[in-house]
């Protein structure tokens, strides 16, 4: 609870700071502020506890992912700082909005009522428009802001439809109720109904297959930084609700959707491959690659009556860790050569030969080569899959997990067979504490994964 | 202890070497392959006197799944670590003419790839045997793209991406088989799988599992494509570290892993299997007659050589058990001589095209020597250890059925129809503008033959101790295969 309320509260001071010209100040108390905060967290850690007549409710499950979310909620504030740089006077609201999206990502993790799981997400996505749109001179920024805006509000709507059958059907928007009336009541066709509802608004949370259109171009459009920030915090926080949502109270529908969910996640995780291998843009390929990794994750909840969480967990930190560390090199490539294209990164095995091996360990890890953090990820949730019966799934994301090996090496490949004139790249120390981090976690949880997979 | 020791000095001497700079690398590189060759030998004693009792180290390292980082050193295991100890200095050695490239990277590399495949041969948990198979991958990857020799990069790349994404392909199946396997059995340990009972049908599936990873890295015939231009683009050390040692992970693999976990789905296959290994051994050498190119014609002999060591596994019969273990040791050895010896003519002459080449011999003396001892090795003349290892694995083949036999059995002429017609032509004739400049071997390279010589003849002459060493590990995977 105190997580939440902290950080929308920093998020308003990050707004008070600009009235009181403190401009200097904000980034590192945001961040002070931020590492706080996630010390509160860890601190809630084995309470179970509801507030606000169960409004929000605090558990191991909702401890570990904001935990996970106020990390990456970090890393991306301190990459902000140098981000923004151009543009010194926005910057406490840059901060603001990142930290309001932190809030909404909060609350995705940790509602115990519908109300609450609406007022998260919106607040969530209401942000990441404004994000997706801040550069408002460049034409594909605002097409990405307008985008994301238009098909976002569209897949709320139907999301508020479903919860309002449900409502209907049950007479509560509390998560505890609306279970005790599945165990209770054989659900009604409006019931399942609703909860189809909400699953299509989910998907295209998620940006899983065939919901999945708006995720490339508003991608590409957004400022990298916003884009590492839907791909990771928001992303995740999607799917986290997701997971909770449905193994709290939707259990009982999920029979009635397998067949939808499985043949959503072979289409996910196939388009997502498949488009991913004729891109020359790295944010474009990183864009499909993160509908594959939703193609993988839905496996998991499409498992999830075999209690699945640790898996999510698991999955979901390597590859927000993953995507961070190649995201923020790609902000540094592209600053210097100013092109977001997988040539620009030639030569970086000659000219910076840490950054390079970072890059190589994200991608490793991405495709999910042992001994990096992708790999455990990958192995919890096919083998929860096969656990849970969904063999011949499996063999598919198995083939799906080759074929991105393909287009994570093609970087590897430009980064250490091919050259280039671009001159020596400059690294910000916030930069190079990012990423040191990132492949630190990455390496320590490859090769100690029990640190994290049994938390749940 | 001891083994945890022997599995870690590559790696701590990978990043000793990485530190000390591209000038020193490669002297910090070979002590610390030497170094690890000499803890590989204080572990000879019990296996000298034919012990059963592995000697065994395990640790917890992941709770759920429960995976343990448990090692295991037998007969079988101790000649593959042998010969990896062995070879690998050997390797780094025959690179010290050469002016090598950010010499820092790659000798680490090239440490890093060995602790990758002392971890396969040691691991005695499948799980971890597994990550050290994926480990094994990465630094021969790089040290095949990154120092390739060849003009054309694109085609190196292209080459080396195929062999990249073919053998993680075949491990991907692999990992689906040790889950499948964890869901039954709820342990990764090898003893437990050992024990696993298994219906037909399940095992047929994990047949193909394993096998498609296993039969990718050996290379079994029709999953053989990626292998000749990876060994034609990759520099010399990593054809050798690939031919020499890499593939013996996949006879390994079959033998310890895929024959005493599903028998009855290996029962099933094995029909097919031998058909393909044989006709990836008549294959082979018929292409390599027909090569030009010198490491091209080495990577065909080499594929066929592998196809009749598979037919042997595969006709679990004791004998067939020895002669591929025997085999895929003298090979190692032999297939490194040929391919050194490729590096020193594609040094001097600049080419590799055999129909440039002739009359080496009358120039290199020493060198022609050495050459056809290598070259007599590996057409399997009588005292020379490969004769051992494929007459066994004839017999056993024989044993299996008596036509296939006489099949593979053609592999010996074809075998001695294209090593000596590549000899006659390379070494044999008239000396021409290319050679007449060939310079004959210096006492580096000499070293590194009388190695290579020294374990032909030893190995040849006296099989018998090799083969007393790995005989009560052989004779425990022929029971559980036959169970």
């Amino acid at each position: 609870m105190n997580t939440l309320i902290y950080t929308s509260a920093l998020g308003l001071l990050c707004m008070l700071a600009e009235m009181a010209n403190l401009r200097k100040l904000i980034l590192p108390i945001a961040v002070l502020g931020l590492c706080v905060i996630f010390g509160f967290n860890v601190a809630d850690w084995g309470k179970n506890a509801g507030f606000y007549h169960n409004m929000v409710v605090i558990d191991n499950y909702s401890v570990a992912f904001s935990g996970l979310l106020l990390l990456l909620g970090i890393f991306i504030t301190l990459l902000a700082g140098n981000f923004y740089k151009n543009e010194e006077s926005k910057i406490s609201d840059y901060l603001a909005i990142i930290i309001f999206t932190l809030s909404g990502a909060l609350a995705l993790v940790s509602f115990g009522n519908m109300a609450m799981f609406f007022l998260g997400i919106e607040v969530l996505s209401i942000s990441l428009y404004i994000l997706a749109g801040s550069k408002k001179k460049e034409l594909r920024s605002n097409e990405a802001g307008m985008k994301y805006f238009l098909m976002g509000s569209f897949a709320s709507g139907i999301l508020l439809f479903g919860i309002a059958l449900i409502y209907g059907e049950t007479g509560s928007f509390d998560l505890g109720q609306i279970a005790a009336y599945t165990a209770a009541v054989h659900p009604s066709v409006l019931f399942t109904l609703g909860v189809g509802m909400i699953l299509v608004g989910m998907l295209f949370k998620v940006s899983a297959a065939p919901f999945h259109f708006w995720a490339p171009d508003v991608y590409e459009g957004s400022p990298t930084l916003t884009t590492a920030f839907m791909a990771t915090v928001a992303k995740i926080a999607a799917f986290a609700a997701f997971y909770r949502l449905f193994s709290s109270c939707f259990i009982v529908s999920i029979p009635s959707y397998a067949w939808v969910l499985s043949a959503v996640a072979v289409l996910t995780i196939i388009i997502g491959n498949f488009t991913a291998l004729n891109q020359d843009s790295f944010k474009r390929m990183l864009a499909f690659s993160g509908i594959s990794h939703a193609g993988y994750l839905l496996l998991g909840i499409l498992s999830l009556y075999g209690n699945t969480a640790n898996a999510v967990f698991f999955y979901s930190v390597a590859y927000g860790i993953s995507s961070i560390a190649a995201f923020s090199i790609a902000i540094v490539v592209a600053q210097n050569t100013g092109s977001e294209k997988i040539e620009a990164f030639n030569g970086l095995g000659k000219k910076k030969p840490m950054l390079a091996a970072a890059l190589t360990i994200a991608m490793l890890s991405m495709a999910g080569i042992p001994p990096f953090a992708g790999f455990f990820g990958k192995y919890f949730i096919f083998s929860e899959a096969i656990r849970n019966g969904h063999l011949g799934l499996t063999i598919v994301a198995v083939i799906n997990s080759i074929v991105g090996v393909y287009y994570y090496m093609k970087v590897v490949l430009a980064m250490y067979t091919k050259d280039s004139n671009e001159p020596v790249i400059k690294l910000k120390p916030a930069y190079s504490l990012v990423i040191a981090v990132c492949v630190a976690l990455i390496l320590l949880l490859g090769i100690f994964p029990s640190l994290l997979s049994n938390l749940l | 202890m001891l083994l945890i020791i022997l599995l870690f000095l590559p790696l701590v001497f990978a990043l000793f070497t990485y530190l000390s700079g591209d000038r020193y690398a490669k002297y910090v590189a070979l002590a610390g392959g030497a170094a690890t060759f000499v803890a590989c030998i204080l572990f000879k004693r019990p296996f000298m006197q034919g012990g059963l009792n592995p000697i065994t180290y395990a640790h917890a390292w992941i709770t759920n799944p429960a995976i343990s980082f448990s090692l295991s050193l037998d007969g079988l295991s101790f000649m593959l670590v042998a010969l990896t100890t062995f070879l690998v200095p050997l390797i780094i050695f025959t690179t010290y003419r050469k002016e090598i490239d950010n010499a820092k990277s790659f000798f680490s590399l090239v440490l890093l790839m060995e602790f990758g495949l002392l971890g396969v041969f040691l691991a005695s948990d499948g799980f971890l045997f597994y990550v050290f198979w994926e480990l094994a991958l990465i630094p021969i990857y790089f040290i095949a793209l990154l120092w390739g020799e060849n003009q054309d990069a694109a085609f190196r790349q292209r080459a080396i991406f195929k062999f990249f994404v073919y053998t993680l392909a075949g491990s991907l199946f692999m990992l689906l088989g040790f889950i499948y396997l964890y869901q039954h059995v709820g342990s990764f340990s090898i003893s437990a799988l050992y024990g696993s009972a298994l219906s037909d049908n399940e095992q047929s599936i994990l047949f193909w599992a394993f096998f498609l990873a296993f039969a990718i890295k050996i290379p079994v015939f029709p999953f053989h494509t990626w292998q000749p231009d990876t060994y034609k683009e990759s520099p010399s050390a990593g054809t050798m570290l690939l031919a020499g040692i890499m593939l013996k992970m996949g006879i390994y693999g079959l033998l310890r892993w895929l024959l005493p976990i599903a028998p009855h789905g290996v029962a099933l296959w094995t029909p097919l299997v031998l058909v393909f290994a044989v006709i990836g051994v008549i294959y082979g050498s018929v292409i390599a007659i027909k090569q030009d190119d010198l490491k091209k014609l080495l990577a065909y002999s080499s594929f066929a050589h592998v196809g009749l060591i598979t037919a042997g596994v595969f006709t679990l019969t004791r004998e067939g058990f020895q002669g591929a273990a025997v085999q895929m040791f003298a090979h190692g050895f032999n297939v490194v001589g040929l391919f050194f010896a490729a590096e020193i003519i594609l040094q001097r002459t600049g080419t590799l095209s055999i129909s440039q080449l002739g009359g080496i011999r009358n120039v290199a003396p020493k060198f022609a020597a050495c050459f056809i001892l290598v070259v007599l090795a590996s057409v399997a003349l009588p005292t020379t250890n490969a004769f051992i290892g494929e007459f066994l694995l004839l017999y056993g083949v024989y044993e299996y059925n008596t036509w296939l036999a006489a099949i593979a059995g053609l592999t010996i002429i074809l075998g001695a129809v294209y090593m000596l017609r590549m000899y006659q032509l390379v070494m044999l004739g008239e000396t021409n503008s290319l050679t007449a400049s060939f310079e004959d071997l210096n006492w580096k390279e000499m070293l590194v033959f009388v190695f290579i010589t020294i374990a032909i003849f030893e190995f040849g002459l006296a099989p018998k101790m090799m083969m007393n060493m790995m005989q009560p590990s052989l004779d425990l995977i022929l029971n559980y295969s036959l169970r």
